[in-house]
């Protein structure tokens, strides 16, 4: 078991690290600068002196090589210091920190949404057994994955806001401001895990011992739920890594088309003007939750199924020697 | 410089659905005509005023900001020296009460209101006056607007309480319009003794007719009324304080969101309206459509004038005559923009209307190409001595509008066998790009209420960014600058504007148009000069 932790511990660092080289490396890669982006800044044709360019450079680091520059990055973000924005001088840490609570507020909500209705979704369509009624709530998810999220927050926001005035249309302000983003950004993880979930519960409701337990004359109700769906549940565990993923990426889109103030839009902004100090403390941040969850899962698991420390460990021996 | 809306960008296809959705939705019908509420009766005082505006610029201390979206906010907050008349071009008094120019443009001698303070009780006298234009400075690139219009400053001299002279080292005839901008507006010495990055985070504290209240970046900028306001430009309607006792700035970047709030009545005001926005504004029927011309140069193809074909002036003139600006201005630009009558804006003080000049005249532009030995090859594009007609055109995502007008312009310089290929461009490359001259067009423009601006642009003698060869332009270009009489510096810059056309050293297509869509319950929320707003004399009924 000890030795799968710390296995784990150590990818999970080599994944943060990989995320931050190579976030570095594209910003570096990107033509322009983000001084010269902060002077023209903007939008009509700048003609800025050359002189105050090179200075604001200096200033900042970017006229050091590359390497030192990347030297200096890493330095200070393993101490926790990830530098300071270029469009606002504030620390890179602060605006993270600053727009993290309405995130948080908006992926929890969402998450809590899709679990429930994608789980219901996933149990009402292998209970029924009504072909045509099981056959239309098997495609909704496909519909829920393939409907654009842009889409469909503006037709809610017009729906619910603009035509029947219930619902504000932008903004961060209370559990009513939370509703339509939360919908949007559900629809979407909601479908996927109802997909796999139907999946598994499917493969599980034809294991044998489902049809001993129903051979013994348990109900079908009991059936599905304690029977199957608790064995079903471990391959959707599985894709709640995934998921967060899937919800930090949603919410870049639903933040914008929302105005809510959180990482998605700071990362929206920060890409627009080439603030790369927020960028890579984003893609750090984002790298450290996808992380982190992968890892709880990981740790999890054993708890579920001890077979899975067993596996691993020997697949691990085998591969060394 | 920055002025142009920023929002919208990649996003027209969906602000397009979502117009139509909204068109169908919408109960009701307007007439659609503009009223400034004279029928509404007496202005009254009060009430709050939403805006919703498209971007956020990330800070908000008007020196360092130049972004239209923040702009509107910040220029209530801070007092000008002086104001200028949108109608005009002339330059009035406001902070301060008059003003002397020493005929060689060299001097300013300003006379300040007595009884001034910023919001924090500190006086507004000399020596801020003297303080803000040297921190200005200080600001380096990331003030770039204010250390334009600074260019050449020497000092600022305390006369004595309410007297300030500034001097510069060579003529400088712009910068009395300049002290008339929201880049040089007074803040007060606890403002300018913050560092950049403090005044971007924490605010400036101004004399203007409102106090900035809070702000949430990305989020919103709250401004209250500044009781016992008293000192308002001599141009406002209302003496004493604003109507308005607050105003909030909401930033809502998805157009289509935009819209809709302001249709269904959530917002008062929104930024940045686009020609696929229109429809949906129009529907309602409580929605006024504000549009006027950014003062300045206006967007244009800025050729680079060393490049092998377009050294040829018969080459430029023909792209200058190829192009049918009404059809890119109806196709593409909101109502209200105009086709391009010079290389400035209309709104631009001394502008000359050449637009005779600059009609479409196809047969004109193949026949100056012929002339000039291009000849019609076989895929339609014109050769001479194997060399093609292709000109590479650069552009940046400033505005929704820059891509289907160049592909517009594209259409209609093939169809005279000029090959045109567009270069979208990193928006922080483009001080890049202009040194190394690495272009043969730029697409762009530049927002400035005065005629100087041509010389920032095209004298030879600075950035040259243009290639322009030396020529009889500089000479004018220079004058201009040193000129405080009226007649002499319009006789000047009307021959500036004519040789530029002339010669078609840059083929000026359209005129930016910031377009503003206000509820019929705003009254009096017009442009000032440099077409960004002013809201002291705005009221709600």
């Amino acid at each position: 078991m000890r030795r799968y932790v710390i296995g784990r511990l150590g990818q999970a660092v080599l994944v943060l690290w990989a995320a931050y080289t190579l976030s570095f490396l594209v910003l570096d890669f990107l033509p322009g600068d983000p001084v010269s982006a902060m002077a023209g800044g903007g939008l009509d044709q700048a003609s800025v002196d050359p002189a105050q360019l090179e200075a604001l450079k200096r200033e900042y680091g970017f006229d050091k090589p590359v390497l030192v520059q990347y030297a200096d990055y890493l330095g200070r973000a393993l101490r926790g210091d990830l530098g300071n924005s270029v469009a606002t001088g504030q620390p890179v840490t602060t605006t993270i920190g600053d727009a993290l609570p309405q995130t948080l507020a908006l992926t929890g909500a969402a998450l809590l949404l899709a679990v429930v209705f994608g789980t219901g979704l996933a149990l009402a369509a292998t209970y029924t057994s009504t072909r045509t009624l099981r056959q239309l709530l098997l495609s909704l998810p496909a519909l829920g994955v393939s409907l654009p999220t842009f889409w469909v927050g503006l037709m809610l926001v017009q729906l619910f806001s603009f035509r029947f005035h219930l619902l504000p249309a932008f903004g961060n302000d209370g559990l009513g401001s939370l509703i339509l983003p939360a919908v949007t950004l559900a629809v979407p993880t909601g479908a996927l895990l109802a997909q796999v979930l139907a999946k598994s519960l499917f493969t599980a409701l034809d294991e044998p011992y489902v049809q001993t337990a129903r051979a013994k004359g348990v109900g079908r109700v009991r059936v599905h739920l304690r029977h199957a769906l608790r064995n079903a549940a471990l391959p959707a565990l599985t894709i709640v890594g995934l998921l967060v993923g899937n919800l930090l990426a949603g919410s870049v889109v639903v933040e914008t088309v929302f105005s809510r103030n959180g990482i998605g839009r700071a990362t929206v902004s920060a890409v627009t003007v080439q603030d790369i100090p927020v960028v890579q403390g984003v893609v750090v941040f984002g790298a450290l939750v996808f992380v982190g969850v992968n890892l709880a899962v990981d740790l999890v698991y054993p708890l579920f199924d001890p077979r899975i420390v067993v596996a691993t460990t020997a697949t691990r021996r085998r591969s060394l020697v | 410089m920055r002025s142009t809306p920023r929002s919208g960008r990649a996003r027209g296809s969906l602000a397009i659905t979502f117009a139509a959705a909204l068109v169908l939705t919408a109960c009701g019908s307007g007439d659609g005509a503009t009223s400034d509420g004279a029928t509404d009766g007496i202005a009254r005082p009060g009430g709050t005023l939403t805006f919703a505006v498209g971007s956020y610029a990330g800070c908000v201390d008007p020196h360092q900001v130049g972004s239209n979206d923040t702009i509107y906010s910040l220029r209530q907050i801070v007092d000008s020296l002086t104001d200028q008349d949108p109608a005009t071009g002339k330059i009035v008094p406001w902070l301060a009460e008059s003003w002397e120019v020493s005929p060689d443009a060299k001097t300013f001698t300003f006379r300040l209101r007595p009884g001034v303070t910023f919001s924090d009780g500190t006086p507004v006298d000399a020596r801020a006056v003297k303080d803000n234009f040297d921190a200005a400075l200080k600001l380096g690139a990331k003030a770039s607007l204010a250390t334009g219009y600074l260019s050449g400053y020497v000092a600022t001299e305390v006369r004595d309480d309410l007297t300030a002279v500034v001097s510069f080292g060579q003529p400088n005839a712009q910068f009395l319009q300049a002290t008339s901008t929201f880049s040089l507006g007074l803040v007060a010495g606890t403002s300018v003794r913050k560092t950049p990055d403090q005044r971007c985070t924490d605010g400036v504290v101004g004399s203007g007719p409102f106090v900035l209240d809070g702000y949430l970046a990305n989020q919103s900028i709250t401004l209250v009324k500044r009781k016992g306001y008293n000192w308002g430009s001599s141009l406002w309607r209302k003496p004493g304080e604003a109507y308005l006792d607050r105003v909030l700035f909401t930033v809502v970047p998805e157009a289509g969101v935009r819209t809709g709030s302001l249709a269904s009545g959530q917002v008062d005001a929104i930024g940045s309206v686009s020609l696929a926005d229109e429809a949906a504004l129009g529907a309602g029927g409580g929605v006024d459509l504000r549009a006027r011309a950014n003062p300045g140069v206006v967007f244009n193809l800025g050729l680079n004038n060393s490049g092998p074909a377009l050294r040829d002036v018969a080459v430029r003139q023909a792209i200058q005559v190829a192009l049918d600006r009404r059809q890119i201005v109806d196709t593409v630009y909101p109502t209200g923009s105009k086709p391009a009558t010079s290389i400035l804006a209309h709104t631009t003080p001394y502008y000359r209307d050449l637009g005779a000049q600059l009609t479409f005249d196809q047969a004109r532009a193949k026949s100056l190409l012929d002339a000039a030995g291009w000849r019609v090859g076989g895929d339609g594009i014109r050769t001479r001595d194997g060399a093609r007609l292709s000109l590479s055109v650069g552009w940046f995502a400033n505005a929704a509008t820059n891509q289907p007008s160049l592909e517009l312009i594209q259409q209609q310089l093939r169809a005279v066998g000029v090959e045109i290929t567009l270069k979208e461009l990193q928006l922080a490359k483009i001080a890049q790009v202009q040194q190394a001259g690495d272009f043969d067009a730029l697409w762009g423009n530049i927002t400035r209420a005065d005629p100087d601006i041509l010389r920032a642009t095209y004298s030879t003698g600075l950035a040259n960014v243009y290639r322009l060869a030396p020529g009889p332009l500089d000479a004018v270009l220079t004058e201009q600058a040193a000129t405080v009489d009226q007649a002499k510096r319009q006789a000047l810059v009307d021959q500036a504007q004519e040789l530029i056309v002339r010669d078609a050293y840059v083929i000026p297509v359209v005129e930016l148009t910031t377009a503003l869509g206000v509820s019929k319950k705003v009254h009096d929320l017009g442009f000032e000069a440099s077409s960004r707003i002013q809201l002291h004399d705005t009221w709600k009924s």
